[in-house]
Formats: structure tokens, C-alpha cells, sequence
């Protein structure tokens, strides 16, 4: 069964994620970071940050809420059950901290065929409330068995 | 900060995720595919037991550009490809070299390796030294 590619382009409703500062100490703590700038506010003041700073990755916490709907959009018919994720790249601006309002929105960038298998390409873009893209995300996702 | 000269290898991480590291992540990130949390689960559907999560061993790829960097600001970019599967309760080992360096500019070629199997490959970072 060839894959569907009608949905190339199709852009979702914007999302909205309030970041906090105890969500940052969670994501900093789970992913091993020591770096006292992600974990205590003093020092993420004293060098220069507003407040906890989000580790570059936690960008996949604030788009999380915007990349996942597509995934299971009918309309592009990807078999949740045969998918695994094959690819990742970010892309960042300015550093995001605890306070920051971060809106996200994501697109169809790909859907394609090579050898059995589809390879379905979604990006995000996220904007902090100051209007400044904090960081783009492509999220390659592989079905087996297409 | 690290000598990120050309051909020079960044600091590497080594982290070995525990039993429970799973759990934790996906409760931090909002990822709970039960593949990742519940051993039933992933063995039904063929794999070896629970895996880890592919952005929680990109999140170790990361650490080691920003510690090498010598902070969050300096990762501009990073791009990577998964492979096979990660588990629990074996070391992840991130290494990484760099390629180009100028203007500012560093890229750094990186894997992530779990019992000598690559779980992330071609991973490329961009970082921006001032």
C-alpha cells in the first residue's frame, strides 16, 4: 500500500506551553544534568539568566503537546503500531527559562516511500512570548512495512 | 571549556541508566509509550524488555556538547539518526570529535554506544563559541 502524501504541507492549530521552574528541575534532574543553571535559581541568576534555565532538550517538552496530534491525524493515516522514530535535529535561538510562554506550531513537512518503508517528517517551529523562535524541530518518524 | 580544536575528542559521558530511569523520564518528558515503562508490554509486541527513550539518550548526545562547551547557549544545533535500541541498567557511552572549527563555529561529529552497539549515529552537532 503506497503512502498517503495528500497531507504534505497541512499545518496544525498553535499550541501554548507555560514553562515552570520545578518542570525544568524534573527534565534536568531525569536527564542527568549537574549544571546549576537548569537546577537552582540563585545560580541561574547570578549568571545573568532570568530564572532555571531549560536544558536545549527540553524543547521536546514544550513541542510535545503541538507534534503529537499529527502523528494520529486520520488524514495521514501513519500505523502508530509500526512506527518507530528514526530521526531528530533541533535547531536553537535564545535560551528558554522558567517563566517563558512558548507557542508551537507544526507542519507536514515530508511523507515518502523508499524500500517498504514510510518515512513521515514533521517540523515544528516554537516562538517564545517575546515573538523570538526559541528553536525548530524536525521529527523523523519510520512505519515498517508500508 | 573543552579543546575543541579539529580532530580534537570532546570529554566523554558515560551514564548508566537505572532500573527505574524509564519511569522518571517518561513522567518528566510526557512520553508514555508503554514500551518504555512496562516489561509485560514490551515483550508482547517483540522487544527484549523495556528500551529506553530515544530523546533521553539524544538529551545524554547534548549534555556532552554543553558540558564540553561549557554551557546551554553554546549548542545551536543538533541533529541525529536512531538505531536500534537502548536498554536500561547498561552504560551509555557518548563520544564525540570535532570535525570543522572557525568563525566562531564548531561542528562535532558524536555517537551514543551501549555495549559496543551504536544507539545513536551520525549525530552532528553545531555549537557557537564566542
Amino acid at each position: 500500500m503506497p503512502v498517503n502524501s495528500q497531507a504534505v504541507g497541512k499545518t496544525y492549530e498553535p499550541t501554548l506551553y507555560a514553562v515552570g521552574r520545578e518542570k525544568i528541575r524534573e527534565y534536568a534532574r531525569a536527564v542527568g544534568e549537574t549544571n546549576p543553571v537548569h537546577l537552582d535559581v540563585q545560580a541561574a541568576r547570578a549568571a545573568g539568566h532570568a530564572d532555571v534555565v531549560a536544558p536545549p532538550m527540553f524543547a521536546v517538552v514544550y513541542s510535545a503537546p503541538s507534534v503529537g496530534p499529527p502523528i494520529f491525524d486520520p488524514e495521514i493515516e501513519l500505523n502508530f503500531a509500526m512506527m518507530v522514530h528514526g530521526g531528530q535535529e533541533f535547531e536553537w535561538g535564545p535560551l528558554v527559562v522558567a517563566g517563558d510562554e512558548i507557542t508551537t506550531v507544526t507542519s507536514v513537512k515530508d511523507i515518502s516511500e523508499r524500500d517498504g518503508r514510510g518515512y513521515y517528517v514533521f517540523e515544528s517551529v516554537s516562538i517564545n512570548q517575546r515573538g523570538e523562535q526559541v528553536c525548530r524541530g524536525t521529527w523523523t518518524n519510520i512505519v515498517r512495512g508500508v | 571549556m573543552a579543546d575543541l580544536a579539529v580532530g580534537a575528542q570532546i570529554p566523554e559521558v558515560r551514564v548508566t541508566p537505572d532500573k527505574y530511569l524509564t519511569a522518571r523520564y517518561a513522567g518528566a518528558s510526557g512520553d508514555f509509550n508503554p514500551i518504555h515503562i512496562d516489561e509485560d508490554f514490551a515483550k508482547a509486541v517483540g522487544l527484549p524488555g523495556r528500551i529506553l527513550h530515544g530523546l533521553w539518550t539524544m538529551a545524554q548526545v547534548a549534555r556532552a556538547q554543553t558540558e564540553a562547551a561549557g554551557g546551554p547557549e553554546h549548542l545551536k544545533r543538533l541533529a541525529v539518526q536512531f538505531r536500534g535500541m537502548g536498554v536500561p541498567e547498561q552504560e551509555v557511552v557518548v563520544s564525540g570529535t570535532v570535525r570543522e572549527s572557525g568563525e566562531g563555529k564548531v561542528i562535532v561529529d558524536t555517537v551514543a554506544e551501549q555495549s559496543g552497539k551504536q544507539i545513536i549515529r551520525n549525530a552532528e552537532a553545531e555549537l557557537e563559541i564566542a
